[in-house]
């Protein structure tokens, strides 16, 4: 949009990355004198975490706006310097039209989560160390989309398991939801929004219980089990898939993704294709995550504090899909091709399961929890982009791109929204939430109903929404998949698909019936206040941005697809 | 013909130095006065600097001395980057050892370690002796048996023996790296080993005479299946030289041929106890439970690089012809002893007695085995870039190892039941510790921010793939991810909330504080910049 020199872009990306690093390191040490505020260490260091934060954004959105949307295929902002020649490990770094996008959004969605973390400061332990992991997760984040070496890529993925552990082991569980308040009626037990409604008394790791546990898990409750959970299942994919990256690596003859990439697979020999593949994309798979390896995530989400399930499914999912996009499909053609229906086989049976488990848990009196709900929608979402992927072609890989920015915005939004409901009302519990009449939001906090409805109506696909582009292009690409591919198969896919886009819509106004409406007359709940206006209304215009100009992203993404793909197609 | 042999000293001046310390100890344990013993403990240190300082002037070259006057390509002492690399990480450990021992040995030790729970019964009064003010908590056990320590507590070790023992192994485990003979190299293996049966049963109380016992007897059959290998192969080869040895044996007599394989296997068989791997593992977890805790440190980290050391000499020095015979053992003893260690880690529960050797100890024979994966992958590449991998993955494994072991040393002068629960709550009260040995752990997990581990243990994995060792790769793999589960929990320990009741933590004592953040400078050191330890790139050992 506007020009920067390539050495302005080049130092913006490195302080995208650096900053958060040194921000997580700074916000464990006591904050100088000049910057402490009247709330006490505790509000400096959430201050410290939206500053830091809200830096990154902006120097992600310079960096976006320096961007040569002229040449979004070509990789920019540059930067190639060795570091550990051993392992041929070079710090290379770069943006193209693929990971910008991503590398925004999760500037953004981590500034939001900062933002809503300083007006509700999370319940469970010190905020000096939220802050400090919500830091380090971000740069991992940040980092796995900015590198263009495999391993930097594998240690961007293994940067992030720690944080996330500690986010849902420490903070996650009981947050919110002390021991009374969960007991009672749900409309007697609507939270005073002044007031944090976290007791660090009753977060998930109660001391003396599980000091002496040989298993943390049972001890400290469901939040450490969610995590261990969360960490064991995203290793074993992580280390299956260093296996895959160094058997490209080495048979490739370089570690450096570009090059990878511009090789298209030539070199590797038809097995070591297969094995990198097979290898690389379990790992992937488990983080993005594809049936049936997705077990860990619907209690990862529903253990984790608004903040870790925001980020996990905005940002963290998007890891696997972008690892897919990024590294095995260009660089292991004949593998990927190979391996494609199997994907998109397993893609489809997600996007199924997904709705079907979501069917179930909306059914009255099955107590379902609505984060959990969320959680299983985006096993679901995650299965549209993975079946994008599978066809192999521009379209399918341009709507998975495309559904992987919009899953995050819409499940991000509705993390929050129900993350605020949760303050609100004391419970996810869809049944102790809405009992057999409903919630009737609509009429008690009608803002508050009405956003809900508008994430849930985004969620399932409705045009002119940012969730039905990215659907409706991997459906098309299933139509006519890559040349070789199976034609029948997809068509099956496709079919399939279009089921589960209906089994959605279902499930999802089915959420938006007992949340939203009911009887009139119930207890008024506090409407949207000032700063969740601000955190949620960017989410919700994106939403619609994307909605209705798709080609903003489409022609960031597509030149870059065109050349990733050139393998393939030949 | 010169008779009397030209001597490169300075070559040699790692073991010498450490070895006239050792004398130099024992002699001033006669002469100093009981109120004094406490200089030998410096005195050890210092030799073990000065011997880690000679290895400087010896960079970069490939000194060699000890040769054959008739063939002066063969020699039995060699400075080459293999030895002196090893030859560090042996130094530095025996230093660290040192460290974490100081304030347990002489008159000097004013906190003498909690009494340690010989059986279940006294683990139960535990929790109270813990609580009580250091010093009064072992009044009835009190040994007099302890010697020089001028009476001290029964935790106290016996100054003048233990730190000449302690040098003595040291010099074993320096020479053992540049030895080149079969000879040298088992004698050298023998100094490292004789004084340590001494040192892990220099408490005259609890279990450590029956763990001394125990490691000797298994050490012993050992050294004697060993020597029995190395019979053999002499006979096939008629030289005792490595080099002489890879050249000769595969054109022996044909047949000698069964006598020479037997002879490969029986003295990989001696060299692989000494590095614990499965079978030859089981005297670990007692021996490391019944040595002093600095002991402990020290044979998981010297003990084993020195046996590893002498395996590396024997298969890629000695027998890199029949690398068809040793590679796949070696891949399969590597799998198997990383996922038997592994496995009982992860069984070991936090509340028991001794749970924190146990689990270092088991963890130790984890880590042992991903040692040995570079080094059965060596016998299929160049073996210059798998050794680079080992000597990488040894150095970091060592300083992390110790500085957990650091880390321990100090607890267990608080808790000394040395119960994994014991670190509950530790960062809410010493920040800096338990963020130390949170990072130890991490590094040894090979998982960020402990980037010296993780990448080391992509470095070995790189020369398993490399060396096309899929099925060995992927139990690695899933090794890995299966330590992880021990390691994080022991983190997520350490940032719990403290307890309510339990005792404070010790207060840090220099000479631990000093190893801790010796250890920890180190690992960061290695993490920013992991070239310094996956650069190395030995040549091919001669």
């Amino acid at each position: 949009m506007f020009p920067l020199s390539e050495t302005t872009l080049r130092l913006l990306l490195i302080a995208v990355l650096a900053l958060p690093l040194l921000g997580s390191g700074a916000a464990l040490l006591p904050a100088p004198p000049g910057l402490r505020g009247a709330g006490g260490p505790e509000r400096d260091v959430l201050r410290h975490g939206v500053t830091v934060t809200g830096a990154v954004l902006a120097a992600a959105l310079l960096l976006a706006a320096g961007f040569d949307h002229g040449q979004p295929g070509r990789v920019q902002a540059e930067t190639d310097v060795g570091w550990i020649s051993a392992l041929d490990v070079r710090l290379h770094l770069g943006v193209d039209g693929i990971s910008l996008p991503l590398l925004v959004l999760t500037a953004l969605l981590t500034f939001l989560c900062a933002l809503h973390a300083y007006v509700r400061p999370p319940g469970g332990g010190d905020p000096r160390a939220f802050v400090a992991l919500m830091l380090l997760l971000e740069c991992g984040t940040l980092a796995s989309f900015a590198v263009l070496d495999l391993l930097l890529f594998f240690l961007a993925f293994e940067t992030v398991l720690v944080p996330m552990y500690f986010l849902i082991a420490r903070w996650g569980g009981a947050q919110g939801t002390p021991a009374g308040r969960a007991a009672g009626e749900a409309p007697d037990a609507a939270g005073d929004p002044a007031d944090p409604a976290a007791d660090p008394g009753d977060s998930a790791e109660d001391p003396a219980d599980s000091a002496g546990e040989g298993t943390p898990g049972r001890a400290a409750g469901g939040a450490a089990a969610a995590a261990w959970k969360f960490v064991l299942y995203t290793v074993l994919g992580s280390v299956v898939m260093l296996l895959g990256l160094l058997l490209l690596g080495l048979d490739g003859g370089t570690f450096d993704m570009v090059a990878l990439a511009a090789a298209h697979g030539e070199g590797l020999s038809h097995t070591s294709q297969l094995l990198a593949v097979l290898a690389i994309g379990l790992g992937l798979a488990v983080k993005a995550p594809m049936w049936p390896l997705h077990s860990w995530l619907p209690d990862a989400h529903t253990a984790a504090p608004t903040t870790g399930s925001v980020l996990l499914a905005g940002v963290l999912l998007k890891m696997g899909t972008y690892g897919l996009v990024r590294i095995a499909l260009p660089a292991a053609p004949e593998g990927m091709r190979t391996f494609a229906p199997y994907l998109g086989a397993f893609a489809v049976a997600g996007i199924l399961y997904g709705a079907l488990a979501c069917l179930s848990l909306v059914r009255e009196g099955a107590a379902g929890d609505l984060k959990r709900l969320i959680a299983y929608s985006s096993v679901g979402h995650m299965g549209f982009v993975l079946l994008g992927i599978a066809t192999l072609t521009q379209t399918g890989v341009n709507g998975a791109l495309f559904a992987n920015i919009a899953h995050g915005l819409v499940t991000g939004l509705l993390f929050f929204l129900v993350g605020s409901l949760r303050e609100r009302t004391g419970t996810t519990d869809l049944d102790r939430l809405a009992g057999a009449a409903g919630a009737a939001l609509y009429g008690r906090s009608p803002r508050f109903g009405g956003l809900l409805a508008f994430a849930a109506l985004a969620s399932l696909g409705l045009p002119g929404l940012a969730g039905f582009w990215g659907e409706l292009l991997a459906m098309l690409g299933a139509y006519q998949p890559a040349e070789g591919l199976s034609r029948p198969a997809y068509a099956t896919f496709l079919a399939l698909a279009a089921l589960g886009t209906l089994l959605t819509a279902a499930y999802l106004l089915q959420v938006v019936r007992r949340v939203c409406m009911g009887e009139a007359g119930q207890q008024p709940l506090p409407d949207l206040h000032a700063p969740e206006y601000a955190a949620f209304s960017p989410l919700a215009a994106l939403t619609v941005l994307a909605g209705l100009c798709p080609a903003l992203l489409l022609d960031l993404t597509g030149p870059a697809v065109r050349g990733l793909l050139a393998g393939v197609a030949g | 013909m010169n008779a009397l042999q030209d001597v490169d000293w300075p070559a040699l001046g790692p073991p010498l130095i450490a070895a006239l310390a050792a004398v130099a100890v024992l002699l001033a344990d006669l002469f100093l006065p009981p109120a004094r013993k406490g200089l030998l403990g410096g005195l050890a240190v210092a030799g073990l600097v000065l011997a880690g300082l000679s290895l400087l002037p010896l960079r970069g070259a490939d000194r060699a001395t000890f040769c054959l006057a008739a063939d002066p390509g063969l020699c039995s002492y060699r400075a080459d980057e293999f030895a002196l690399t090893v030859q560090l990480i042996v130094l530095g450990g025996a230093l660290l050892a040192a460290l974490l021992s100081l304030p347990e040995t002489g008159p000097a030790s004013r906190h003498p370690a909690a009494p340690h729970p010989a059986s279940g019964k006294a683990a139960a009064g535990n929790g109270a002796a813990g609580k009580e003010t250091p010093g009064t908590g072992a009044p009835k056990r009190d040994a007099s048996g302890t010697g020089a320590s001028g009476g001290a507590g029964e935790g106290s070790l016996p100054g003048g023996e233990f730190w000449f023992l302690l040098l003595c192994s040291a010099c074993g485990a320096t020479l053992l790296p540049a030895a080149r003979d079969l000879a040298t190299l088992v004698v050298a293996l023998e100094i490292t080993t004789l004084p340590a049966y001494a040192l892990v049963g220099l408490r005259r109380r609890g279990p450590g005479p029956e763990a001394a016992l125990k490691f000797f007897l298994t050490s012993v059959t050992a050294t004697a299946v060993g020597l029995l290998g190395i019979s053999f192969v002499y006979a096939g080869a008629g030289s005792l030289h490595l080099s002489e040895i890879a050249e000769r044996l595969p054109d022996a007599d044909p047949r000698l041929a069964t006598l020479a394989e037997a002879g490969v296997v029986l003295t990989l068989a001696g060299f692989a106890f000494k590095t614990a791997a499965v079978p030859f593992h089981f005297w670990v977890p007692e021996t490391y439970v019944g040595a002093p805790l600095p002991v402990a440190g020290y044979l998981s980290v010297v003990g084993k690089t020195a046996g590893l050391a002498g395996l590396v000499l024997v298969t890629t020095g000695a027998f890199p012809g029949y690398g068809g015979l040793w590679g796949p053992v070696l891949a399969v003893l590597a799998a198997c002893t990383m996922t038997a260690g592994n496995a009982a880690a992860l069984r070991t529960p936090a509340a028991a007695p001794d749970g924190v050797v146990r689990l270092l100890a088991w963890s130790s024979i984890g880590q042992a085995g991903y040692l040995l994966v570079p080094v059965a992958a060596a016998a299929y590449t160049a073996p210059g870039d798998a050794l680079g991998a080992l000597l990488g993955y040894a150095l970091m494994y060592a300083v992390t190892n110790l500085g957990a072991f650091a880390v321990a040393a100090h607890l267990a002068r608080r808790h000394g039941a040395r119960r994994l629960a014991d670190y509950a709550g530790l960062y809410a009260r010493q920040p800096g510790t338990a963020l130390a040995l949170a990072f130890f752990l991490l590094c040894l997990a090979g998982l960020p921010p402990g980037l010296a581990g993780l990448f080391a243990k992509v470095a070995v994995l790189r020369s398993a793939v490399d060396a096309g060792l899929g099925p060995l790769a992927v139990v690695t793999a899933l090794n890995v991810a299966l330590a992880l589960a021990y390691y994080l929990r022991w983190t997520a320990l350490l940032f719990r909330p403290a307890p309510a009741g339990s005792p404070a933590p010790p207060r840090p004592v220099p000479p631990l504080a000093a190893a801790t953040a010796l250890c920890a400078l180190a690992g960061a050191a290695f993490s920013v910049a992991p070239q310094l330890i996956l650069g190395l790139a030995p040549g091919v050992l001669r």
